[in-house]
């Protein structure tokens, strides 16, 4: 049986959850096995992830749960993993995943393949999982030969499918430690999606000049439902929150679409944006390095061409 | 204060990738190795930062063979006190954590800091598996870090947002960027790295549980089409159409 631990923010089911249940499903399937979803605490309409593929959804409740502690979380998760015969666990490769997964492998003697960007392959009783490496230079294929075997899934390495109905949540219990972690308060921002699970991300770097400029990044980026991103020079003066710097210091990234911006496109910079799937970039500068690892480019002043690409995809939401 | 900062090192960004014709080994002639940024500017500069306000001993720790020496020398010139190499080839951050936590189960460290990731492999393992296997609370990502007295104070990125939380001592934690500021090792630094303590020891043995079966580089980008600046509407299309991303 393939169990997935399901990640559950503040009570809410994220797109990751989504992706994980999918894969989860679909590794079931090339197994020959079910699929069983895992959530920790309160959570609400975890009956959906039947939609994606679980036939069984299973919440373990309890207030302690409502916080991540990787060791509360590992036990609780392992002892399900035991309860209900699991072979594969699979989690989502985001901060509580990997906060989690390192400590589930070695509680369940488990190898653990984590970032994994495609469905695994069966190889007798291995199974083989290819993950990026060296800031999406290469692809590395593992083997996993352990009975137990923990995978991580990389955000949008997967695109949620619907493959039947919901289903109603099933109570289980398992003990629970006690918490070593106090958490004292939580900071979040609701409504923006993280760039670790954004679809569309709209990036921009000193090309802008200044930080009054972002008005036509944050326009663009609002009619394409995108997050913003920006370059490393850009978040250390402070011209952007901290939180939006991409690279190989900052965060790494996958989305579908990455607009590049007045971002020259050093080495570092497309260390974490070079596993996007579609890359278009936005320059005055013809010789700018960033050219070569885009799909589409346009060779123009950004602050001619940014209005006006948005003006065109308003134009193209309008009649779709 | 007994600190432990693991250092790992990792191929510049700027070095070119390539393996061996079987693609089961990675080509390291000609590679610049730097310490894992996260280990350097964050983890290491926080441990030195506390020791230099609390007193007590900051150890630098790597899993690797003799030829990483220099990364060592780094993190003494940095301000460890003094550095141990556990004389292994790692294949998988589950034999690192293993001869870690090995090491680390004699020693009673007040705290163990690991860097956020590794750049190369970005796995995000190592910490949580030594912290399960001293069976101590994992502060992954911490963001700040400050302590009082036996409690330690801290922010840790959390999926979209920021965490505040305390914890006792001992624990395991792993450091982001905002947790300090990079330094650069000074001439004093780099002289008296050479003389401080650099011990080597025996790994255990460890059969790990998942294994490299082969590297293979991505299929190269076929080349960038470019739309005429005053032709937004075909960008759209080829997005729409083309790329299917819109
Ligand atoms: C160890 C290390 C780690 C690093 N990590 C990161 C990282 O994680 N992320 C990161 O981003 N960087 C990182 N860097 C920095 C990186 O090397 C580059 O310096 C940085 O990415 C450059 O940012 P930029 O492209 O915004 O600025 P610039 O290099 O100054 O480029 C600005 C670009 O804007 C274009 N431009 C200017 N005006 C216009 C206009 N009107 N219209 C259109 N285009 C215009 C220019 O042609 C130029 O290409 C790191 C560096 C080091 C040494
Ligand atoms: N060979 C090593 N020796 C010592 N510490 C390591 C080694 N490899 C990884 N680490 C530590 O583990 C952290 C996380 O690594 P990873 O799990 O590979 O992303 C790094 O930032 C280091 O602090």
């Amino acid at each position: 049986m393939v169990l997935v631990f399901v990640e559950t923010p503040r009570g809410l089911l994220k797109k990751t959850a989504f992706e994980a249940v999918t894969y989860a499903k679909k590794t079931a399937d090339l197994l020959g096995t079910s699929c069983v979803a895992l959530t920790l605490g309160s959570v609400s309409n975890a009956g959906e992830l039947g939609r994606y593929g679980a036939s069984r959804v299973l919440n373990i409740p309890g207030d302690a749960l409502d916080q991540l502690d990787g060791q509360v979380f590992s036990a609780a998760i392992s002892e399900a993993v035991g309860k209900l015969e699991a072979s594969v666990v699979i989690l989502s490769h985001t901060s509580t995943g990997k906060t989690i997964a390192g400590r589930l492998a070695v509680r369940l003697n488990a190898g653990l393949i984590s970032g994994a960007s495609a469905l695994p392959t069966v190889a007798g009783s291995a199974l083989h999982i290819k993950k990026g490496v060296f800031s999406g230079k290469a692809v590395a294929e593992y083997e996993i030969k352990s009975a137990i075997k923990v995978i991580s899934l990389m955000g949008n390495a997967v695109k949620p499918e619907v493959s039947a109905d919901a289903v109603a949540v099933e109570p289980l219990s398992v003990t629970l430690t006690k918490s070593l972690i106090r958490v004292k308060a939580t900071k979040t921002q609701e409504g923006v999606v993280p760039l670790s699970e954004a679809e569309i991300v709209v990036s921009a770097g000193r090309g802008m000049k200044d930080p009054s400029n972002w008005g036509i990044i944050e326009d663009l980026a609002a009619t394409l439902g995108a997050t913003t991103a920006c370059s490393r020079p850009v978040a250390d003066s402070d011209w952007r929150p901290h939180h939006e710097h991409v690279g190989q210091t900052g965060i790494a990234i996958r989305p579908n679409l990455y607009i590049a911006v007045g971002i020259s496109g050093a080495i570092q910079h497309l260390a974490g944006v070079n596993s996007s799937k579609v890359i278009v970039v936005i320059n005055k500068d013809p010789e700018a390095p960033f050219f070569k690892a885009a799909d589409y480019g346009v060779v123009a002043d950004l602050f001619d061409v940014v209005p006006r690409l948005n003006d065109a995809i308003k134009k193209f939401k309008a009649a779709n | 204060m007994k600190l432990l900062v693991c250092i790992s090192q990792t191929p510049d960004t700027t070095a070119k990738i390539s393996f061996n014709p079987e693609g089961t080994d990675f080509n390291a002639a000609g590679v610049q190795f730097i310490m894992n940024p996260y280990d350097e500017w964050y983890a290491l500069v926080r441990a030195c930062e506390l020791r230099e306000t609390l007193g007590g001993t900051v150890v630098a720790l790597h899993v690797g063979t003799v030829a990483n020496e220099t990364t060592i020398r780094k993190a003494l010139a940095i301000g460890a006190d003094e550095a141990v190499r556990i004389n292994r080839d790692p294949k998988s951050a589950a034999d690192t954590a293993k001869q870690i936590a090995t090491y680390a189960a004699a020693e009673n460290f007040d705290i163990i800091f690991f860097g956020k990731e590794t750049i190369d492999y970005n796995g995000s393992e190592v910490g949580a598996m030594v912290a399960e296997y001293l069976q101590l609370p994992y502060v992954s990502f911490a963001s700040k870090l400050s302590l009082n007295g036996s409690t330690a104070t801290m922010e840790r990125d959390i999926e979209g947002g920021v965490e505040e939380l305390e914890v006792d001592l001992p624990f395991v934690v792993s450091a982001a960027k905002g947790m300090a500021e990079q330094r650069i090792p000074n001439m004093r630094g780099i002289m008296t790295a050479r003389t401080k303590p650099l011990t080597e020891i025996q790994p255990v043995d460890f059969e790990a549980p998942s294994t490299l079966v082969q590297f293979t580089l991505p299929p190269a980008k076929v080349g960038v089409k470019l739309i005429q600046p005053d032709d937004m509407d075909e960008l759209v299309r080829l997005l729409h159409e083309e790329a299917k991303v819109i």
